[in-house]
Formats: structure tokens, sequence, C-alpha cells
């Protein structure tokens, strides 16, 4: 009897013993590696060992801050893009998509089957300067002879924006999904007009998808390097184009290390904040408050 | 009795009760201190010692004596550094006719620094790497790689061929004294490279890199070697024996030029010369020939400052497998005749002496477009360098550890901004 009962009271433990081994295995045991490199001193001949120099953050902030902030606000303004062009899109087809939602949201993902790194680069062709866009509009004269994209802060910003795009219609789409079309209809029931209905009930109920959606594509976001790599030019070099330069071309491992803690710190810094402030639990909150 | 249903003694219920605070107290400085240790454990170790001078070539001697041909190896080589004909390798396919090796050819390195950062840690585990053969640029990683004992000696009495046919240029390198661990696969030269009917002028010097007339038209190199020792250049210094000043030097005239400058540019910068994106570049010599072979209309040039040279080269990791094989292979690329066939593929500066010749042989038996480009190919200074290009040639700085950083701190911010 006795037994049966200590048996039953672990079970929820074992079940999610799995994932604790996991997320030890893949996730504490290479940051508490990456801490350990971050305060150690030394070169790759001679060896790297442990000398507590915490001036490895300061140093990396000093030379980089410039890349650090750069990554930031790249990453905002593509979340905030994602956030315009992938609300109106999830709304359609939740709302629009009837018969042929799941086509749709297949048309959305069927980019995604293709490298994202040899989609960037097939951008890179496109908007070359003397590309297949650019060099009609050239010839129309609706730009200048000099006007070029790539090498440009624009290219890499919506390079992010076209590459983390599903990662914010997705969720949005899954929220408004869950949206109970009753709502709806108590809403016009109640002379609520379109807009009022949309204010006072779609968008407050969609905040959850909102949320996670912006979570989904800034983390990745403002520590991707590749977009910058193909389509920056030389001035858009992001923190995560730095840190892979110092793991593999310099082999200044601390260095590298304190840089990804710092970016790591500070995103997840940065997501808490925002949890707090515009949190899942705060949006329904609101939605209930109006 | 009836305060305590759990039958335990009251003074032990209090003491569980009461020291709460400093038992956790105690278990939060363990842990603490726990993690203090775990900080300190997980170091790197570094170079394991080996043995050197002529304690090396015993070393070496008896190492070669126990080796026995396996019938195959892995050779790691970059993309399109062979030739190539129906989808097999006909030098490799000829190689194995004539001693039973297979060759199993991977073309796995785009670049030294992530190949480097690839194999270190097997290498440093003290594992094969799993290739017997990999070519390497003369520069940071392949002085490591030496540094780290990360290279199995070559076998000196397996060099016939190339003691008999190796150009001047490739034999007792500065890099490698007395070939003791490399044998030269193929060099090349970084120069400029550019589009003559779009920048409108012949190119003839590095300080055409710095015509406000190609604002944002200008390509340079993504990395620690090639860029700075062409600014090296640029400014009237010969990289290889250069100082920190210099380099300072070198650094004001790449920030001077930086507003100028599109992108800095990995492989990559050949399709933006090619389509435009960029009118002059940085580039390396073999790239500019082919693309002129495939349509293109570019130029390279030496320019008067001089230009660099670097040679790749095979070497054997540590813990090969099948290295007897792979030496074997080595010294088997030293015959002109096997020189020429790559040549005539590969496109860069072979190391082997006697090429042009048999290169110009064989376009006197072709015909038609064949006979053309084999002509085109003997004739090209960027190929066959005459003596007074070769006057213009330098090679890299060798950097010890702490100038590597000193130099990586001055220039890293330049083509990382």
């Amino acid at each position: 009897m006795r037994r049966a009962r200590l048996g039953a009271r672990l079970a929820p433990y074992f079940l999610v013993l799995p994932g604790w081994l996991w997320l030890v295995l893949f996730f504490v045991v290479p940051t508490f590696v990456m801490l350990s490199m971050s305060t150690q001193t030394g070169d790759i001949v001679a060896g790297f060992k442990q000398t507590f120099h915490w001036q490895n953050y300061s140093n990396g902030w000093d030379q980089y801050h410039v890349q650090f902030v750069r990554s930031i606000i790249y990453g905002l303004i593509a979340t905030g893009l994602c956030v315009a062009i992938g609300y109106p899109v999830a709304c359609w087809i939740a709302f629009r998509g009837g018969a042929h939602k799941s086509s749709l949201l297949f048309l959305l993902l069927l980019p995604f089957f293709v490298s994202f790194v040899i989609r960037t680069q097939a951008w890179s062709t496109i908007l070359s300067d003397d590309g297949i866009v650019l060099s009609r509009l050239k010839d129309w004269g609706i730009v200048g002879a000099d006007y070029h994209v790539l090498a440009t802060p624009t290219a890499v910003i919506w390079g992010l924006t076209y590459n983390f795009l599903p990662f914010m219609v997705l969720p949005i789409y899954v929220a408004l999904e869950r949206l109970d079309p009753a709502l709806l209809e108590a809403s016009s029931d109640l002379y609520g007009s379109r807009a009022a209905t949309f204010m006072k009930v779609v968008l407050p109920l969609s905040m959850p998808g909102v949320f996670a959606g912006v979570v989904l594509t800034f983390v990745p976001a403002a520590a991707d390097y590749v977009n910058a790599f193909i389509l920056g030019g030389s001035h858009t070099t992001m923190i995560g184009n730095i840190i892979q330069t110092e793991y593999f071309t310099n082999q200044d491992y601390p260095t590298a290390s304190a840089l990804s803690f710092l970016l790591m710190v500070g995103l997840l810094l940065g997501v808490f904040a925002y949890a707090r402030a515009v949190g899942t639990e705060n949006a329904l909150e609101m939605a209930a408050a109006q | 009795m009836h305060d305590n249903p759990n039958n335990l003694p009251p003074d032990f219920v209090r003491g569980l009760a009461q020291p709460r605070l400093t038992r956790r107290g105690f278990l939060q400085a363990g842990g603490l201190a726990a993690l203090t240790a775990g900080l300190a454990a997980c170091g790197v170790s570094g170079a394991k010692t080996g043995p050197t001078g002529s304690a090396a070539t015993k070393a070496a001697k008896s190492f070669w004596q126990q080796q026995k041909k396996t019938g195959s190896f892995t050779f790691a080589n970059w993309p399109l550094y062979i030739d190539k004909a129906h989808g097999t390798h006909p030098s490799l396919d000829l190689f194995t006719k004539q001693t039973g090796i297979d060759v199993s050819y991977k073309e796995v390195i785009n670049d030294n620094a992530a190949f480097f950062g690839k194999i270190q840690p097997e290498l440093q585990a003290g594992n094969s790497a799993g290739y017997d053969l990999m070519v390497i640029t003369n520069g940071f990683e392949l002085d490591k790689l030496k540094e780290l004992n990360y290279l199995i000696a070559l076998d000196q009495d397996r060099m016939t061929n190339f003691n008999a046919n190796a150009s001047d240029l490739v034999k007792n390198p500065s890099f490698d004294p007395g070939n003791q661990f490399t044998m030269a696969w193929q060099s090349g030269m970084t120069g400029i490279g550019y589009d003559p009917a779009k920048v409108g002028h012949k190119i003839t010097s590095w300080q055409d890199l710095k015509d406000p007339k190609l604002k944002g038209k200008i390509g340079m190199f993504s990395d620690n070697q090639d860029l700075p020792s062409c600014a090296l250049l640029a400014v009237g210094v010969n990289p290889e024996d250069s100082t920190e000043d210099d380099w300072n030097k070198a650094a004001n005239w790449l920030k001077d030029q930086q507003p100028l400058v599109r992108k800095y540019y990995d492989q990559s910068y050949i399709d933006a010369l090619g389509r435009g994106d960029v009118y002059a570049s940085m580039a390396w010599s073999g790239d500019i020939y082919q693309a002129n072979l495939g349509g293109g209309n570019l130029e390279f040039v030496i320019p008067d400052e001089g230009a660099v040279i670097w040679t790749d080269n095979m070497c054997i990791p540590a813990h090969a497998e099948h290295a007897l094989d792979a030496m074997i292979y080595m010294d088997y690329v030293y015959q002109p005749k096997i020189a020429a066939m790559l040549a005539e593929w590969i496109n860069y500066i072979t190391p082997v002496d006697g090429v042009q010749a048999i290169i110009k042989q064989d376009a006197a038996k072709a015909t038609g477009g064949d006979r053309a480009s084999l002509n085109y190919l003997a004739d090209s200074v960027l190929i066959f360098p005459s003596s007074d290009e070769f006057a213009k040639l330098h090679r890299y700085r060798v950097l010890t550890t702490d100038e590597e950083n000193t130099w990586n701190d001055i220039f890293e911010p330049i083509y990382q901004a």
C-alpha cells in the first residue's frame, strides 16, 4: 500500500525527468561552462585558465557596445515590422480563410522548407545594384543611379523581418483562432461597431499571441548574424557576427563567452521586463477590465 | 503527546525548526563555494609539448618506420581546388591506378579559421580529426597547428619528386623551414580586381581604392590577414617586417577609407564584383582568372606598392590513421605532368617547375576552344608571374600570440564596424 502510494507520488517527477535531463544537459551545463570560460584568461596555445578575470565583461562591452545596441535596435524594429505585417495576415487567415485556412498556413510556411541562408542569399542577388529589381527602377528613373539597397541597415532589418515573420504570424493566428465567434456576435448585438469590436474584443484577446510572437521574433532577431553577414555592409555588423569572429577566427573564447553571456542576460532581462509589463496575464486582465 | 502528532521528540522538532536560517545560509555558502570550484575546474589545456630539434627528427624517423600502407586515405580540401572531368577527378583516379590507394576526397574547407575550429576539439582530445591530409593557408591557423603539435612531421625520405621539381617559391618557405610539416598545394596573390569598363581608368595602386569617385563601390576583405597586409603595403611597409607603429598607420589608412567601402567581404566579393555591386575590390588572382573564363571582363593588378602572396599547404594532422598513404600522395602531385593536370583546372600558381612548358605542349595538341584557353593559361601572368612581378609579392607577417592579440585589437574594429 505504502509502496504504491510512493510510486504514485513520484510518477509525475519521473515523467518530467526527461525534460529536466534535457534542460540540464543542453542548457545548464553549457551555460555553466560558458560562464566559467567568460572569466578565464589565456590563449589557445598556452591554454585557458580560470583567473576570475571579470574585466572580460567590461572590455567586451567597451569594445563592442555599438554592435550590442545596434543589434537590440535592429531586433526591435524588425519585431515591430513583424507585428505590423503579421497581425493583419493572421487576422485575414483566421477570419477570412474559411475552408482554405490550412492551405494558407501551408503557403505561409512553404518558403521555410528552403534553408534560410539560401533564401537570404537569393535576396542579395535579387536586390543587387544592377539586379532584376533595381536596374528596372533605375531605367524608369524612379530611383537615382547611385541608389542601392544592399549593404544598408534597411536591407538587414528587412531581412530579419522577412526571416522571422512566420514566428509572429503563427502565435497570433492561434490566439485568434481560439476566439469564440459568439463573442463577436455578442459585441455586435450590443451595438458595438466593427472598430469597437476589434479594439475591445479581438485585440485584447489576441494579446497573448502577440506577446508570444514578440518574444519568438525579438530574441532570435537580435542575436542573428546571417542577415547582417549576407545583406549588410561596412556599418551593419551585429553582435552575433562579433561573437562568431571571436570564437572561430580569433579563438578568443573568454571574450566570446563574456559577450554571449551579456547578450543572453540582456535578452532575458528584456523579456522578463516585457513579460511583467504586458505579460499574458496582464493582457487578459486588461481585457477583463474593459 | 497530543501536541505532537508525528511522535517526534519535541526538542528534535525545535531543532529542525530553529536553525533553519543558518542552515540555508550554510547551503548558500556551500553552493557558492561549489560554484566557484566548478568555475575554476572548466579550464582548457594548451599545447602538449612535443620533441624539438634532433629529437624531433629521430621521433619522426621512428614514426614513419612504423607506418604501413592501408590502401586508402581521406583528403580535406577547398571547393573547386582540384581537376574535375565527368564527375570524377582524373588526377586522383590516376593515383589510385598507379598505387592502389583509394582517395576519399572531401571539399570541406571554406575558411581556415572555421576549419581549424572544427578539428581543434578532436585533436585536443587526442583523437583523429577524420582526415589524413588537409590544405591550410600559411598564416595564423597553420602557425597554431604547428605550435599545438597538431601536425605530423613529414617523411623527408619520401619527398623525391618534391626535391626534384618544387619551385623556389615553395621550397624551404619562411613559415615552415625545411618543409618539416608542409608541402605546397597551390599559391596565389591578393591584389586588386576591378571592372575597367565601370571604373573608367586603369588601376595601378592601392591608393586607387581610396578614390572618392568610387564611393560605395569599393570592396575590401573581412579578414585579419589579407586586409591588414594589403593596408600595410598601401602605407609603404613590407608586412613581413612591420612593427606595431606600422600597424596603427595601416589601420588609420583603412579608417580613412572606410566611408568609401561598401562592405568587407568574404569569398562572396567575386559575385559582387561580377554583378556590379562593387567596381573594384581586393581580390584573389585565381578567382579573377576563373570569372573571366566564365565570360567576365575583370582585370587583376599587382599594385605598384606590392601585393600579398600566400601558399596553401598540404599537411598531415596528428593522429591520422592513414599517414603513409597521404605522404605518398603528397609527393605524387609533384610530378610536372600531374601538376599540369591540376594547374589546367585550378588556375592558381603551381608549386612545380616546368608546368608552363607542358601546358604549351598540351595546347599544341588541343584544338579549338581548348587550345585557346590553354594558351591563355600558359601566357597568364596570374598563373605564371614573371620575376619582375615576383619581386613585388610579399608574405604575411608571422605573429606571436601576444602580437596577434594587439594586431586583432587594431584591425578587427575596422572590418567589423
